[in-house]
């Protein structure tokens, strides 16, 4: 489908596919095997400019476009969804700052942030606080010039590779959800270390880390927008960066199909392709309709996003569940048209469906989501 | 320092399909490329701007379409770029070729290295870098595999032979053509492209880099395509079996009919 992407789009597209074929592609499962996290990968995506995606031209970007961080993180997870997260993951961390911080925090962190020479994370999920995320408990006490953190932070991605971090974290617990501050925080920083880096199913090339603080103090420069504000910066972070997950979960499922199709047309079986079969012709055409619909729903919701629009959380939600099952689904049935082969990790296919999965639960499971959705209806009806 | 890499846009596919009656490629249809060594030259280019400072060109002889690969190059950060384009240059073979664009490079005039890849993968002829040297009477150095150093007017680099390789030196300006041993050439970037789709090409004809008529297209080609084919599939062998000495004699003598006779 034409998307009539404008020529700059175009040429998004077409980069990070190079990247994709040429770079990525021939490293995944190695990456896959060994859960290395993959700079020389960062590198070359941050030499093509397409760190600049997320971050103002004054800063070092190209300008902040949702659609266009969807065109390259789509391209990317078509050849490994564990690669392309690691890039998506740094925009994830880099949206509170370009959304909420002042000029000397801009300064200070987001040139080298746009050239790819840093990576950042997102840090608010907790062991206690998942979809519950106003549960969390790391503290942030005011003293003086300064604000001790402690506390753990768990399912981090990036984390223990990135070196900027943002963290929230209760600056007052008496005031409930409005207690909760946004920080910046480096790698280094005495007092913050990392745990356990989890091992994973899928998106293995990845890095998912506790992170551990310990009577860590940091200057009060550190504090993004004021406090109370954490809940804030985050919602509106997500509300930026769910077209990215969906973007994601699109180029896996769009890789998948691409497998699947070769596959099939190259497979014979009673003495012909098994592509010329009406049941693999069907699950095809069902696959390929299910994720042009996914890709609609995507771009319009980042069309919506980029052009200021406030109310997206209800799109955000759609696009994140909507492409993320389908990526699920889709992935599935091109293992099962690989047959038996598709079973076996000689073959790149299980990957994808191992790598789809995880876009069904972070970045708010998808059940959250369906609340997400559902509240907004029921807000708009009842006027 | 001033640095000129000299590509060609050829057709994507090795599978090149000939027109049996002008015995040359059917381009049509098929997707054009920068050549693939012409790539190792355009990134060595580029180290070398980055590593010395000063300006990179790329040139190009060909029809208006290989503008393309000339975009392609200021993608990859190329300073600047020059189409050399007419009509008079149809028909050019590698001498006349190496003659066009080595009076463009004259008349370009300040340049320390001129860069070409090793050979062209539609002819293969790996003659045009030489032949630019020769035209302008400067030193050559052909498979280059590394340039070690650069000092006061003098290069010293690696020449891949077959077994092993050289360690050559020599004075400024020089021409190189260089293998892929050499480096692995960049991916362009998002801000090069950008540059590129708004890029002013500079384009040339015939008379603004002042070329004899005689000497270019044609008219300047001391050899011609007379044939191309695809030579017939080698019959499969012949296996000989038992004791050694009866098996080699058999052999000899059917060499000796074969070659003989």
């Amino acid at each position: 489908m034409d998307y009539l992407l404008s020529d700059e789009q175009k040429m998004i597209k077409e980069l990070a596919h190079k990247i994709a074929e040429e770079k990525i592609r021939p490293v995944a499962a190695k990456y896959d095997r060994s859960e290395e996290y993959p700079w020389d990968i960062i590198k070359i995506i941050a030499e093509a400019d397409l760190f600049g995606l997320f971050i103002p031209e004054e800063y070092g970007g190209l300008s902040v476009n949702v659609l266009n961080l969807c065109l390259a993180t789509e391209e990317l997870s078509r050849a490994c969804g564990g690669i392309a997260v690691c890039y998506a993951a740094s925009a994830l961390g880099t949206f509170p700052i370009v959304l909420f911080g002042n000029e000397e925090q801009k300064k200070k962190y987001l040139p080298d942030l746009a050239k790819g020479k840093k990576v950042a994370a997102f840090a608010i999920t907790e062991p206690e606080a998942g979809s519950d995320a106003s549960a969390i408990k790391t503290t942030a006490k005011k003293e003086g010039d300064y604000y001790i953190l402690n506390g753990l932070k768990h399912f981090i991605t990036n984390g223990g590779d990135a070196q900027v971090y943002i963290l929230i974290a209760m600056t007052d617990k008496t005031k409930g959800a409005r207690g909760a501050s946004a920080f910046i925080i480096e790698k280094g920083t005495p007092g913050f270390t990392f745990g356990k880096k989890e091992d994973k199913f899928g998106i293995r090339a990845s890095s998912t880390c506790e992170l551990i603080f310990t009577d860590c103090k940091i200057p009060k420069e550190n504090l993004l927008s004021k406090e109370g504000m954490g809940f804030i910066v985050t919602m509106k972070t997500f509300d930026m960066s769910r077209p990215g997950v969906a973007a994601q979960a699109l180029g896996i499922a769009q890789g998948a199909l691409e497998l699947a199709v070769k596959y099939a047309k190259e497979r014979n079986q009673f003495g012909k392709s098994i592509s010329s079969f009406q049941g693999i012709q069907w699950m095809l055409a069902d696959m390929a309709t299910e994720i042009e619909a996914a890709r609609a729903l995507v771009y319009s919701t980042a069309r919506m996003v980029d052009a200021g629009i406030k109310d997206v959380a209800k799109e955000s939600a759609m696009a994140k569940m909507f492409a993320s099952d389908v990526a699920m689904k889709v992935a599935v049935d091109s293992l099962q048209i690989f047959g038996g082969y598709g079973y076996m990790r000689d073959y790149p296919i299980e990957k994808y469906v191992r790598d789809a999965k995880i876009t069904q639960i972070y970045e708010g499971t998808n059940q959250i989501q369906r609340n997400i959705i559902a509240l907004q209806l029921i807000k708009e009806m009842a006027k | 320092m001033n640095i000129i890499i000299c590509i060609k846009q050829v057709p994507e596919t090795t599978e090149v399909r000939i027109n049996p009656e002008t015995n040359t490629l059917i381009r049509e249809g098929v997707k054009s490329i920068i050549n693939p060594f012409d790539m190792y030259a355009i990134e060595e280019g580029m180290r070398l701007k980055e590593k010395f400072g000063g300006k990179t060109t790329v040139i190009t002889m060909g029809p208006p379409q290989a503008e393309a690969a000339l975009r392609e190059a200021i993608s990859m950060g190329i300073d600047e770029a020059i189409l050399l384009s007419d009509r008079a240059f149809a028909g050019s073979d590698t001498w006349a070729t190496s003659y066009t664009l080595s009076c463009a490079i004259k008349k370009i005039s300040q340049f320390d290295v001129i860069i070409c890849g090793k050979q062209a993968s539609d002819g293969d002829t790996a003659q045009v870098g030489p032949g630019i040297a020769a035209h302008l009477d400067l030193p050559q150095v052909t498979y280059v595999k590394k340039i070690e150093e650069i000092t006061d007017k003098k290069m010293r680099l690696e020449r891949l032979m077959e077994e092993g390789f050289e360690i050559i030196e020599t004075p400024l300006p020089v021409l190189l053509t260089v293998v892929k041993e050499i480096n692995e050439p960049r991916l362009p970037s998002l801000k090069g492209m950008i540059r590129a789709k708004q890029a002013k090409i500079i384009a040339w004809d015939a008379s603004d880099i002042q070329a004899e008529p005689s000497s270019i297209g044609l008219n300047g080609s001391p050899t011609q395509v007379v044939k191309i084919f695809t030579p017939a599939p080698r019959k499969s062998g012949q296996i000989f079996q038992g004791d050694t000495q009866g098996v080699v004699e058999k052999i000899a003598e059917l060499l000796k009919k074969d070659i003989l006779s």
